[in-house]
């Protein structure tokens, strides 16, 4: 335990720092921190599902900058679905079980067939802005809404009960399982250290007698189906219509947010806060008419905070070492 | 001598032949303990046989028809040159790699080895040549991966698994931390892990490919007595080199392996040096270099309290003063990453120097760049051939003239001569013997002593003041070791000063007439090579000065 603190005294530093100054906030200035906090969060919950697809692929030494295109699918398939059927939950189970297929796809095409998984991933995306474009029905409205979820005891903590265990859908709280679900597992379990190995050195881990090949196809699959609750979270929870791009960059942005968190699920889940926050930060100062910023500018805040974070992360995480590389036998 | 099998001829028919017959009478030559190689060891029965093994990869056949077995408690040497066909053969009773045909039986089952798991779970072990340890991972982590022991079926034990790594340690007397993370291990230790890591499972035979490649004498002469126990305790060990040395110190008997057939099998103890690089080339090796009384003349190479950094901008070489003269070779011996490439780079103008001064005669190297150290008079066999030496989709024609293709007679007025080059190329590869099947072919295709042999002929063939030789032998067969040893010394005979960087501490004590031992990027001693001693180097080597 007390090896546990010194080792991540800096991570526990920052972190008691951030949620002091977020509850000195929230009290302070009781008008506005509320709703800029719920939007925070609101924005963060795709980009967290999303981000652990890239850890989940990049881990296992699988880049997948498709996941944009599996998000896109999946809210297509799962507003459709939902829209026809009559159904919310078809719709979301066809949501998630597209970006099961999606992530299937790029795990057939990178893993078994080796094929270059950037151009796999902008081929997932490509073919989903076709797709759902060129399918598109216009008019349709969903049969219901996803169910909020209030969670007991948790809910009734000040700040941290109202954004994240009240007033928010079952996807929401997914999205936490999932973080804390996937940390734990990556670090803590046989499939983890078999995973890390299999991303980090894949001959250790083949020689180990772990089969690499059926360990990616699996993680970079299974992933997918993050992806699809992402998208369905899009189409069917944020807002209730599909509209022609509306991924609008996530998937990618999800790909930066895992860099920064250094391809771990819950630094990554920090990260997405940090970037909804900003967002958040973003609208308040365009909704204030007092200040006299153009909101061009303000608009370009995220980005500007990403891009800053990006360049003070980038020479301190190191991607896993067999990322983008498929693993070859002596044999073949 | 007596009961060596050399194969003057490396074609399958006599070997063949003769391996029937040494086959035949295994039996009847299996040793009593008290005779076998090394003496203390108890050997027991067949533990693995192989039987008629083959294996090709496209037109090249990897392995041809191998038969061998190893007895329990019995340490076997796989010798032979580079491509010899040694790593595809342990890969096959890994399971690494499947065989086209024959057979390799562990205790009696034939099963064929599906794969490592089931090369594991049969009780074999394998220390790779390159480690297959994750590098971001603790020793235990790496110890355990493969076969986790858990918690509640699902959470990682670690504390059982650190306790495991002490327990291995203690009991083999191997000492490792199992918190710390690879990364940040010693390549000793990394490879004291990579045998804890085998021994972990039960092992019966444990495999060993390369293991002294990147060890200190020191470390070396460790492994080497725990693979001697080992064997005393009942484990059985092929180990893979081609340092006679080792295999005269440490192996029960030794199966040497051309062209990927056994060409020869022979207890230990029967045989020598010289009988070994025989079978392994084929034909009588001179081992130790001819070379007479070096006659130094003036300085060529002047360096003065050099300053240079690594890629990753430490300090690599710090404080380096050495001087060579002509005629003389100057040997520079250290463990690897002592800063003897950040040294041979900023000589041969690739690095750019932090301070100090070099000079060759009147020539002021620090600024100078690849090209005009080149012309300033200085020959430099680096010691990556593959990235530095050659461009191997080039022709070996275009190749011998990398340095010197826009002068002329290989150019006129910015045209090349193709006849003046290809000429040339005839010449060199004559002089040099160079096998191709002519001058046009590409460099690539050369096996790794040709292609050195390339690169040694270009920077050879303009007489340089300084020669420059890092690694020169390495990855090169006996037979072209012995062919450039000889060529260097007379590179040395013939005036030109020459400055070799070897981690192979044999081949600093052959050739070298002064060597100079590199600690930290500095010179930590200098001495006459007459007065060397093998083991006040190899401890002036790990830093004990």
């Amino acid at each position: 335990m007390t090896a546990w603190v010194a080792k991540n005294r800096t991570t526990l530093v920052v972190a008691a720092v951030v949620i002091v100054a977020a509850y000195v906030f929230y009290y302070a200035k009781n008008d506005i921190a509320p709703s800029m906090f719920g939007a925070a969060w609101g924005y963060a919950i795709p980009l967290v599902l999303a981000a652990l697809v890239g850890v989940i692929g990049e881990r296992s030494g699988v880049v997948n900058i498709g996941i944009e295109g599996q998000m896109l699918l999946a809210a297509f398939a799962g507003f459709f679905a939902a829209a026809f059927s009559g159904s919310m939950i078809v719709g979301i189970l066809a949501g998630v079980g597209t970006g099961l297929l999606a992530g299937g796809f790029l795990a057939w095409t990178t893993v078994r067939w080796r094929m270059d998984q950037i151009i796999a991933g902008v081929v997932l995306n490509i073919v989903a802005t076709g797709l759902t474009s060129f399918y598109l029905v216009s008019g349709k409205i969903l049969p219901g809404v996803i169910p909020n979820i209030e969670v007991p005891v948790l809910s009734a903590i000040p700040l941290i009960g109202d954004v994240f265990f009240s007033g928010r859908s079952a996807i929401a709280l997914v999205a936490i399982i999932a973080a804390v679900t996937v940390h734990l597992a990556l670090f803590h379990s046989r499939w983890g250290l078999r995973t890390r190995a299999v991303g980090e050195y894949p001959s250790a881990a083949d020689t180990a007698g772990i089969n690499v090949e059926r360990l990616r196809l699996v993680n970079v699959t299974i992933a997918g189906s993050l992806a699809g609750l992402a998208g369905v979270y899009l189409s069917m929870d944020a807002s209730s219509s599909f509209e022609r791009g509306m991924t609008a960059g996530r998937g990618f942005l999800a790909l930066a947010i895992m860099i920064m968190g250094a391809w771990r699920p819950l630094r990554a889940f920090a990260m997405a806060l940090f970037f909804g926050f900003v967002n958040a930060v973003a609208s308040q100062l365009q909704q204030t008419g007092g200040v006299s910023i153009p909101p061009q500018l303000t608009g370009t805040l995220p980005y500007v905070a990403t891009l800053v974070v990006l360049a003070v992360a980038a020479g301190r995480v190191r991607a896993p070492g067999a990322v983008g590389q498929p693993y070859v036998k002596k044999d073949q | 001598m007596s009961d060596a099998t050399p194969h003057p001829e490396s074609h399958s028919d006599a070997s063949r032949e003769h391996l029937a017959e040494v086959a035949t009478t295994d039996a009847a030559l299996e040793l009593p303990p008290e005779q076998s190689g090394f003496g203390e060891g108890v050997i027991g029965e067949v533990l693995l046989d192989i039987n008629g093994l083959s294996k090709s990869f496209g037109s090249v056949h990897a392995n041809r028809d191998i038969t061998l077995n190893v007895h329990r408690g019995e340490i076997v040497a796989l010798l032979g040159e580079n491509g010899a066909g040694k790593s595809t053969l342990v890969n096959q009773i890994f399971g690494l790699i499947t065989p086209d045909s024959g057979t390799v039986s562990i205790k009696g089952d034939t099963t064929p080895i599906k794969d490592p798991r089931d090369a594991i779970h049969r009780g074999i072990g394998m220390v790779h040549q390159h480690f297959q340890l994750v590098p971001v991972m603790t020793v235990a982590e790496n110890m355990m991966l493969g076969h986790e022991t858990t918690r509640a079926g699902v959470v990682l034990d670690l504390d059982s698994a650190r306790r495991m790594v002490r327990e291995l340690s203690k009991k083999h007397g191997l000492v490792v931390d199992p918190d710390i993370e690879v990364d940040d291990l010693p390549v000793g230790t990394q490879q004291r892990v990579e045998i804890l890591k085998a021994l972990s499972r039960r092992v019966d035979l444990l495999i060993l490919d390369e293991p002294t490649a990147v060890l200190t004498p020191q470390e070396t002469d460790e492994l080497l007595g725990v693979m001697r126990e080992l064997a005393n305790s009942g484990t059985s060990i092929v180990f893979i080199t081609h340092k006679l040395r080792e295999v005269l110190a440490v192996s029960d008997r030794v199966y040497v392996l051309r062209q990927g057939a056994v060409v020869g099998e022979v207890a230990t103890k029967d045989t020598d040096a010289t009988g070994l690089a025989t079978m392994m080339v084929g034909r009588e090796v001179v081992l130790s270099i001819d070379k007479t009384e070096a006659t130094p003349g003036e300085t060529v190479l002047e360096i003065e309290d050099l300053h240079v950094k690594d890629d990753r901008g430490l300090g690599a070489v710090n404080g380096f003063t050495l001087s060579v003269r002509a005629g003389e070779i100057v040997g520079v011996a250290g463990v690897e990453g002592n800063g003897q490439r950040e040294l041979v780079e900023s000589l041969a103008g690739m690095r750019k120097i932090v301070s100090g001064r070099m000079e060759l005669g009147d020539v002021d190297l620090t600024k100078a760049n690849p090209h005009r150290t080149h012309h300033a008079g200085v020959g430099h066999i680096p010691e990556d051939r593959e990235k530095h030496g050659l461009v191997s989709s080039y022709s070996i024609a275009d190749n011998l003239v990398l340095n010197e293709f826009d002068q002329p007679p290989y150019a006129k007025s910015g045209v090349r001569q193709f006849e003046a080059i290809r000429a040339n190329a005839e010449k060199l590869r004559e002089e040099f013997d160079i096998r191709s099947s002519g001058v046009l072919q590409s460099a690539g295709s050369l096996s790794g002593g040709n292609k050195q042999k390339v690169v040694v002929a270009r920077e050879m063939s303009f007489t340089p003041k300084l020669l420059m030789a890092a690694q020169p032998t390495r990855g090169v067969d006996v037979g072209s070791i012995e062919f450039i040893h000889r060529r260097i010394v007379e590179a040395r005979d013939a005036g030109a000063g020459v400055l070799l960087v070897s981690a192979e501490l044999d081949e600093i004590l052959s050739l070298s007439d002064r060597i100079a031992v590199v600690h930290g990027g500095a010179v930590v001693a200098e001495m006459d090579a007459k007065d060397a001693d093998r083991t006040e180097i190899g401890r002036l080597m790990a830093g004990d000065h």
